[in-house]
């Protein structure tokens, strides 16, 4: 069946190709959601006075990624449908990884900021920084790895899930793999599973890239002492 | 000039911080705010920029109510450096430094050259330095970024938290001397937190010494060691205060010529006649550029060999700006009791001897009998 496997893959390249773009096409627009809502949320809750929102907001996501990801398609389609709204494909699964992708970017972002050492704002605010400016231009840059690990980590998570969406018409890599469940085509669940795996792997290594390069300079060098 | 007027803080559960102070702090004065931890030193700086708001009392800055400017231009105005420095770690020497600059909108080739301009000042190679990132530095180089940093857009006033606290005490001593020498020049107004008695006598033109949130003695250093005003006072200043007024003197203060210079080529049985004549025990000898080369004494002459070659090398020698309280430690390990003050070059400027630091003890004794106690630098 791995021959099988090999076959199909060389006969139906295009196809694979195209489920792997869906696949992609969903994972990007998800989690670029995800990663501006997050992103925003975690910059809000991280604010003076605000710890309470903080631990209500992320208590609420934590219970969303609690919520199996069938069951999670099942009462989105209900919503969008009730509002009119496409309520298989494309859409809901968005919505719903958008969901998955929060938490992790949301509690990286303000732990992250909350992290950033007093004394550094200190400094800021002593010479006449404004909290914008605080914000700006200290606490996001020191919070950028952090962020980009929650970001990087929301991505991988949002792969697996997004294959399931496929049992819903959103198309990509989970395609294969429900065909083969439903016709006994254990080639076709190889093909499937193994694309899904090494689109995982590509875009974390991909993402372990956009980590180290977009962590400012002077958080990368430790060491190097004179005197 | 900072003039604090009545200046109350009391926090929000109840601890009265800082109590009805009144102090001045003229222009070009080095103030320092001394007292044990808790007693109000560091709130009683950080209401000057604002950082903490005033309970009540007023705050002047060149008779301008601060409560009157925007915090952020008014803390853009005022250098501040903190214990744990906070040098941005995402940002190269040069963008710490011009932080405040920054924020002034002053156009980049201006920030870039006040950036060079004060890494020199404060010692360091502006060519390998300005764009290094604060984690490359030693915690002394670090330190000496936060200074320059404090520095950035040259404010007539500086605000320090124990600047110099966080490293250890040989480097400490290296920054504080340069600080002063820099002091110097830059004559900037300066409030200096600290809860070292040693620092505060050695920085500062006077001493705000505070207990409990209240002023108990304001003078300069002189008059507080040798005229402590009460038991707390004398206390806190130690017993040794007599010992520590050696600190007000530098070797270049009480240096004496020496009693006899000889050259290497002076004929030793004339400079041996001449010491046993003026009942001299030691000469100095240098060379023709009057470089310090070692101490002659008058039995080594005996032998008649030739001045090099009887000659005890000095263990050490001391710079003309070195406390004399350090220069007394030296004094142990010189070879002959005695102490020769050099320049960068070597020169002999003059001699201490512990004759020199006795007759000072015993005024400052006096001086504190006496009651007076002018401060003598």
């Amino acid at each position: 069946m791995w021959i099988q496997a090999w076959n199909y893959l060389l006969k139906h390249s295009d196809k694979i190709i195209t489920w792997t773009l869906q696949h992609l096409y969903i994972i990007l627009v998800a989690n670029a959601m995800a990663a501006v809502l997050g992103i925003l949320i975690g910059i809000y809750i991280s604010g003076k006075g605000r710890e309470q929102l903080a631990d209500t907001v992320i208590y609420l996501a934590s219970i969303m990624m609690t919520i199996p990801s069938l069951a999670l398609y099942g009462i989105l389609m209900g919503i969008l449908s009730a509002l009119t709204l496409p309520s298989i494909g494309f859409l809901p699964v968005v919505i719903a990884l958008t969901l998955y992708g929060l938490l992790p970017i949301i509690r990286n972002t303000y732990t992250a900021i909350r992290e950033v050492d007093p004394a550094l704002i200190e400094a800021g605010r002593g010479m006449g920084m404004s909290e914008l400016q605080i914000l700006v231009k200290v606490k996001l840059p020191l919070s950028v790895p952090v962020i980009m690990a929650g970001l990087r980590q929301a991505i991988v998570m949002n792969i697996g899930i997004a294959a399931i969406g496929s049992y819903i018409g959103a198309g990509g890599l989970g395609q294969p793999i429900f065909r083969g469940i439903a016709n006994y085509r254990v080639d076709l669940i190889i093909v499937g599973a193994i694309f899904v795996s090494l689109l995982a792997i590509i875009i974390d290594l991909i993402m372990s890239r956009v980590e180290w390069l977009t962590t400012p300079k002077g958080l990368r060098i430790r060491g190097r002492r004179n005197d | 000039m900072i003039k604090l007027k009545h200046v109350t803080k009391i926090y929000p559960d109840g601890t009265e911080a800082v109590k009805d102070l009144s102090l001045e702090i003229n222009k070009g004065e080095f103030c320092i705010f001394l007292g044990p931890s808790g007693c109000g030193k560091t709130t009683s700086m950080k209401m000057i920029n604002r950082l903490i708001p005033l309970t009540s009392g007023k705050i002047y800055i060149d008779d301008v109510d601060i409560m009157k400017l925007n915090p952020n231009e008014l803390r853009r105005g005022i250098g501040y450096a903190i214990q744990n420095i906070g040098l941005f770690p995402h940002l190269t020497v040069e963008e710490n430094i011009a932080t405040v600059p920054m924020l002034k909108k002053w156009p980049k080739a201006k920030q870039h050259d006040r950036a060079a301009e004060l890494l020199e000042l404060v010692g360091m190679e502006p060519a390998t330095f300005l764009d290094r990132y604060p984690s490359e530095l030693s915690g002394g180089q670090q330190q000496r970024v936060g200074v320059a940093r404090c520095l950035g857009a040259d404010p007539p006033i500086l605000l320090m938290d124990e600047p110099f606290g966080a490293i250890d005490p040989i480097t400490r001593n290296k920054l504080q001397e340069e600080f002063l020498k820099i002091q110097s020049k830059i004559k900037k107004t300066i409030a200096f937190v600290t809860h070292d008695i040693n620092e505060a006598i050695k920085m500062g033109d006077k001493i705000a010494l505070l207990r409990e949130g209240e002023l108990v003695q304001y003078s300069d250093p002189a008059t507080l060691l040798n005229s402590p005003k009460d038991e707390f006072v004398r206390n806190f200043v130690g017993a040794d205060r007599v010992l520590k007024s050696l600190r007000l003197y530098r070797a270049k203060d009480i240096m004496k010529d020496p009693p006899l210079k000889v050259k290497e080529g002076d004929n030793v049985a004339k400079v041996k006649q001449h010491m046993e004549k003026e009942m001299l025990k030691w000469a100095m000898l240098v060379d023709e550029k009057n470089r310090f080369l070692g101490w002659i004494t008058h039995e080594d002459l005996m032998s008649g060999k030739p001045l090099r070659e009887v000659m005890v090398p000095p263990a050490i020698t001391t710079a003309p700006e070195t406390p004399l309280n350090e220069a007394l430690s030296m004094m142990f390990n010189s070879a002959i009791g005695n102490l020769a003050v050099v320049d960068d070059y070597g020169k002999l400027l003059g001699v201490l001897t512990f004759e020199i630091i006795r007759t000072i003890l015993a005024q400052s004794e006096s001086k504190n009998k006496n009651k007076s106690g002018g401060q003598v630098r």
